[in-house]
C-alpha cells in the first residue's frame, strides 16, 4: 500500500472502489487513467490496489476498464443513524480538520424541488390538428435582441430600425465558461459545434485565446468583473457582449482562478502574470447601482459602435423581477438569468447550496413582471442553470424564455461525469483542467461531433413536442403558458408560475 | 495503402492498444482468457510516455525498410498487401532487423525453442481495421490511407 490512514485527518471515504479480480487483467489502464492518486499498482504483488479515502467517483476508471471489472459505490454511513445531523457530521469534521471551508464546483446537489419535473405539457387531440415534423416545416430560429414596439409601414414596407439581433438556428447556447476553468480542447469542441449548428458559445471571462479567434461569428465574449482579457479585438470578435454580475451557483460571490491552473497560454490570455491566482472581485467596482450599470452598458455598446446586442447576466435572487426590470430599462438587449442550479468551475459549498432560487420561478416572474411593465419586447431573456433536457428547454421557453444556455449539459455530452472536482484542476476526463497531459483526454473532432449530436437530438425533440402541441414555430411557444399545467404544486406555487393546475 | 497513423495529441496513455493487440495476437481471441490462461503473446505497438507527451507506436511499414535490407534470411519481407512481415519459418532470431529499426517497434519474442522470433506489427491480416485503432477510445490511433 501507498498511504496509511491517519487518524488526525481522516474523514470516511466517500466511495469504494470495487475491483473484480477474475476479470482484471492487470493492463493498469485504470492506474494510468487515475489523476486523483485513487489507484496504484504494485508490481511485486501483481496487484491494483485502490485508496479510496482520494476516490472522487468520476468513473474514469471503471469506464476505461477493457473487462468491466471496476464499479465505484457510494459508502453509506456508517455512524448510527441520525436524520438530522447525517451527511453535515462529516461535513463539520472537514472543517474542523483542515481549517477552511469546502470548495465544491458544478451546481447545488441539494435536494430541492426541481420545478421542471412537476410541469405537464399539452398535446393537441380532435379539436385542432397536431402535426408531424418529420413532414412539415418547423421553425425552431430564434432572434435574440430589442424587438420594435410597433410596426410602420412605408411604401408597403417596414420602416423600422432593428437593433442589432443574435440569430440562433436552435434556441440553445453553451453557456459561459472561461478558457481557464475548461482546457483548451474543450472551448475548440464548443466553438465548433456552435459554428456547425449556428448558435453561440460563451467565452466566459477569462478572455479569448487567440487561436479561437476563428469562431468569430459565434462568439458570444464576456466582460466580468476582473476584466480579464477585455480589449477592443475582443468586444469586437464577439457577436454580443455579456456582462456578468452574477453566476447562479455563486450569486454576490467573484471568482477564483487557482494560480496552477494559470498556464503560460492562460495568463497571455486573461493578461495576467503566470501562476498567479485569477480572482475576479464579488461586484463589478464600477457599478453600484443600475445608473451605473448603464454607464457600462453604454461604454460597451460606444465601444462597438452599437453593432451588438449587450446581455447582462444575473444570479436568480429574490427580488430578481425588480431587478431584471431596472436592467431592461438601463438599456440591456438581453438579460440572462441563472437559478441556483446552475454549475461553477468554484464555489464555496456554503454558498452553491444555499443562495439563489430555482430557474423556473426566477423566469416566470421576469417574464410576468416585463409583461406587466409592457417592456418585454425591449429584452430578450435567456434562461440558464439546470437545463437537463430537451424538455426543459420546452418548458423554458413556454414559461417565458426566448433561449436558454446550457453549460453542465454540454460537459456532460463531452464526458463529465459530474464528480464536483473543477476547482481541483485534475479533471480525469479532460474538462476542467489545464494540465497538458490530462487536456488530451478530450479529442475535439469527437467532443464537438458528441456536441452536434446532441443540438441536433434536443432539437429535433423540441419540434415533435411542438408538433404534438399542435405548434409550428417556436415564436408560438414562446411565453404561451397555456401549454404547461402543474402537478404536484401548492397553488401559491401555480401563482407565482403563472400555471394552471392539471386538469383545469 | 493504408497504415495506422499516431496522433499524439489524442493519446490519453490508456494501454489499450496494447491489450487489444494481445488479445488479437492470441490463440482464443478472448481478453481473460488471452490474459490469464494462455502464454500471452507479445503487444506489437507500444505506448511510450515523457510527460506530457504519450502515444502509441508500431511498424510503420516504410517504403525503404531498414529491416528488409537488414535480414539476411529473407524472412522480413513485403506481403502482398504491401506490408512487411515477418516470415516465422526463415526467421532465425539474428535480431539483425531490431537493429535496424529506426523506429524501435520490432520485439524479440524468446519464447520459441530452437532460436527467437522477431515480432512485429502485421496490420492484423485477419480484421478490416487493426485491432488498435478499434481499440483506442480517443481516435488516437486512425487506420488512414498514406
Amino acid at each position: 500500500m501507498k498511504w496509511m490512514k491517519n487518524l488526525k485527518n481522516y474523514t470516511p471515504p466517500a466511495f469504494k472502489v470495487i475491483r473484480d479480480d477474475d476479470r482484471c487483467i492487470r493492463c493498469k489502464a485504470c492506474v494510468e487513467q487515475c489523476s486523483f492518486d485513487a489507484t496504484f499498482y504494485d508490481e511485486e504483488e501483481n496487484k491494483i490496489w485502490n485508496w479510496d479515502a482520494n476516490c472522487v467517483s468520476c468513473n474514469r476508471c471503471a469506464a476505461i476498464c477493457p473487462t468491466e471489472a471496476i464499479t465505484v459505490e457510494t459508502r453509506g454511513y456508517s455512524y448510527r443513524h441520525n436524520y438530522s445531523w447525517g451527511s453535515h457530521i462529516d461535513s463539520l469534521k472537514k472543517r474542523a480538520i483542515f481549517g477552511g471551508t469546502p470548495v465544491v464546483s458544478m451546481g447545488n446537489d441539494k435536494p430541492y424541488k426541481i420545478y421542471w419535473d412537476h410541469l405537464l405539457l399539452n398535446a393537441s387531440q380532435v379539436t385542432n390538428p397536431s402535426i408531424d415534423p418529420l413532414r412539415e416545416p418547423m421553425e425552431l430560429k430564434t432572434f435574440l435582441g430589442k424587438k420594435p414596439h410597433s410596426l410602420h409601414l412605408k411604401d408597403g414596407k417596414p420602416d423600422i430600425d432593428i437593433s442589432p439581433q443574435l440569430e440562433l438556428n436552435v434556441p440553445i447556447m453553451f453557456a459561459a465558461m472561461s478558457y481557464g476553468a475548461l482546457s483548451y480542447n474543450v472551448v475548440e469542441a464548443l466553438g465548433r459545434a456552435a459554428q456547425h449548428v449556428g448558435t453561440f458559445y460563451n467565452s466566459g471571462e477569462g478572455g479569448l485565446n487567440k487561436d479561437h479567434y476563428k469562431f468569430q461569428g459565434n462568439i458570444i465574449v464576456q466582460v466580468a468583473s476582473g476584466r480579464f482579457g477585455v480589449h477592443k479585438p475582443y468586444l469586437d470578435v464577439g457577436s454580443a457582449i455579456e456582462i456578468k454580475i452574477g453566476q447562479g451557483a455563486k450569486p454576490g460571490i467573484g471568482g477564483h482562478l487557482p494560480g496552477e491552473k494559470v498556464t503560460e497560454t492562460i495568463s497571455e490570455t486573461r493578461m495576467m502574470p503566470q501562476g498567479s491566482d485569477a480572482i475576479s472581485p464579488a461586484p463589478h467596482h464600477d457599478v453600484y447601482s443600475i445608473e451605473d450599470l448603464r454607464q457600462l452598458i453604454y461604454a460597451l455598446k460606444e465601444a462597438t459602435e452599437y453593432s451588438k446586442p449587450i446581455i447582462v447576466k444575473i444570479a436568480a435572487v429574490h427580488n430578481v423581477a425588480a431587478i431584471a426590470s431596472g436592467i431592461t430599462r438601463a438599456g440591456a438587449d438581453i438579460i440572462c438569468i441563472d437559478g441556483f442550479k446552475g454549475g461553477t468551475g468554484a464555489s464555496p459549498q456554503v454558498i452553491r447550496d444555499n443562495v439563489g432560487l430555482p430557474i423556473e420561478m426566477a423566469l416566470a416572474v421576469v417574464d410576468t413582471r416585463l409583461r406587466d411593465e409592457g417592456i418585454r419586447q425591449d429584452i430578450s431573456i435567456i434562461a440558464s442553470g439546470g437545463i437537463r433536457n430537451s424538455m426543459d428547454v420546452v418548458k423554458a421557453i413556454a414559461l417565458g424564455a426566448d433561449a436558454v444556455y446550457i453549460g453542465t449539459a454540454a460537459l456532460l455530452a463531452i464526458g463529465c461525469t459530474m464528480c464536483q472536482q473543477c476547482h481541483t484542476g485534475k479533471c480525469a476526463w479532460g474538462i476542467t483542467t489545464q494540465d497538458p497531459h490530462l487536456s488530451k483526454r478530450v479529442n475535439p473532432d469527437i467532443a464537438s461531433q458528441r456536441l452536434i449530436n446532441l443540438l441536433d437530438v434536443w432539437a429535433l425533440e423540441i419540434k415533435e413536442t411542438m408538433g404534438a402541441m399542435g405548434i409550428n414555430s417556436i415564436e408560438s411557444l414562446r411565453g404561451n403558458r397555456l401549454n404547461l399545467r402543474g402537478i404536484d404544486l401548492t397553488e401559491k406555487e401555480m401563482e407565482i408560475l403563472g400555471v394552471l393546475p392539471a386538469g383545469e | 495503402m493504408k497504415i495506422v497513423k499516431i496522433y499524439e495529441d489524442s493519446c490519453v496513455y490508456c494501454h489499450l492498444c496494447e491489450v487489444a493487440c494481445i488479445v488479437e495476437h492470441s490463440q482464443s481471441k478472448d481478453i481473460i482468457k488471452a490474459f490469464k490462461r494462455e502464454t500471452k503473446p507479445i503487444a506489437r505497438c507500444s505506448a511510450e510516455f515523457n510527460y506530457p507527451l504519450s502515444y502509441s507506436v508500431m511498424c510503420r511499414h516504410c517504403d525503404d525498410a531498414p529491416c528488409i535490407e537488414a535480414c539476411q534470411t529473407g524472412a522480413m519481407h513485403r506481403d502482398e498487401r504491401g506490408y512487411v512481415v515477418v516470415n516465422e519459418d526463415k526467421c532465425v532470431g539474428c535480431w539483425m532487423c531490431i537493429m535496424a529499426c529506426p523506429y524501435g517497434v520490432i520485439k524479440k519474442d524468446e519464447r520459441r525453442e530452437v532460436w527467437g522470433l522477431s515480432t512485429k506489427c502485421d496490420l492484423c491480416p485477419d480484421r478490416e481495421t487493426p485491432a488498435c485503432v478499434e481499440a483506442c477510445p480517443n481516435n488516437a490511433l486512425m487506420f488512414e490511407e498514406v
